[in-house]
């Protein structure tokens, strides 16, 4: 089981939509791609869709914490979306809550962020 | 009745997958629930990145080793290289701590391991190697229901 990546500009807002397993092995992909976007397409805020994400580990934390550093810089906001139990549980237990915020559908994240 | 499994294989991020399912596949015989099964595949994959990654540093040749003995509701596993070893076991287990902030590694593994085993014991010599020791009692629900 790989990870699927679809990355989807709207206006400065980045939509991250997963699916798959996010671990060590596909970070540097999600990295990668991610950031790219994020600098060619001036990117300031990022909505992350977890629906179809099936596992997480610590690895995902990080790469999600550094694609946050790297808006934070222009001012922008996270709002992650469509989170299962198992991965709340990981960005609880790391305290991430405390930086990104929570919607329970992709709308709402973009409502949030004035773009739907 | 007592049951033993051992794995070993490339220090590989693409068997980190490997892993977690191989040792999901050996414990459903205990019929965990699904947050069990999630729990132990994650814990299966901190350990298993931490060996490749602070272990052996991303050397291929590095070989990990995963044993998984099941008694009854409980999960014994021991998950170890022969790396680099780990200098401060107390400081690497503290929550956000890393060696590695450029990886952008969170330095949660330890507290997932916490979290979600009932015991975790950390065994490191500088030069030798790391063995963690992952143990958990399952809830057994459907046998108490019968």
């Amino acid at each position: 089981m790989s990870l699927n990546i679809e990355l989807e500009t709207k206006h400065d807002v980045l939509c991250i939509r997963l699916s798959g397993e996010l671990d060590h092995h596909t970070a540097d992909d999600l990295r990668e791609q991610a950031t790219a976007v994020i600098e060619k397409n001036n990117i300031r805020h990022i909505v992350l869709n977890l629906e179809q994400l099936s596992f997480m580990d610590s690895s995902g934390l990080g790469v999600i914490l550094g694609r946050y550093k790297q808006i934070k810089q222009v001012h922008g906001e996270m709002v992650v979306c469509a989170i299962s139990p198992a991965i709340q549980r990981l960005f609880d237990m790391s305290g991430l809550f405390k930086i990104i915020k929570m919607e329970p559908t992709e709308e709402f994240a973009l409502q949030r962020l004035g773009v739907a | 009745m007592k049951n033993e499994m051992n794995l070993q294989f490339s220090a590989l991020s693409q068997n980190e997958s490997f892993a977690r399912v191989t040792v999901a596949a050996f414990i459903a015989q205990l019929d965990p629930n699904m947050d069990e099964l999630t729990e132990i595949k994650t814990v299966v994959s901190e350990a298993v990145t931490n060996a490749i990654i602070h272990g052996y540093e991303n050397d291929p040749s590095g070989i990990v080793y995963i044993q998984v003995i099941i008694e009854d509701s409980l999960i014994d596993m021991t998950i170890k290289d022969v790396g680099l070893g780990i200098a401060d076991v107390e400081e690497a287990r503290q929550p956000l701590f890393t060696t590695k902030p450029d990886l952008e590694r969170s330095g949660m593994g330890f507290t997932i391991m916490e979290n979600f085993m009932d015991e975790v014991e950390v065994h490191s010599q500088p030069g030798s190697g790391t063995e963690i020791r992952l143990r958990k009692h399952l809830k057994l629900n459907k046998m108490l229901c019968n």
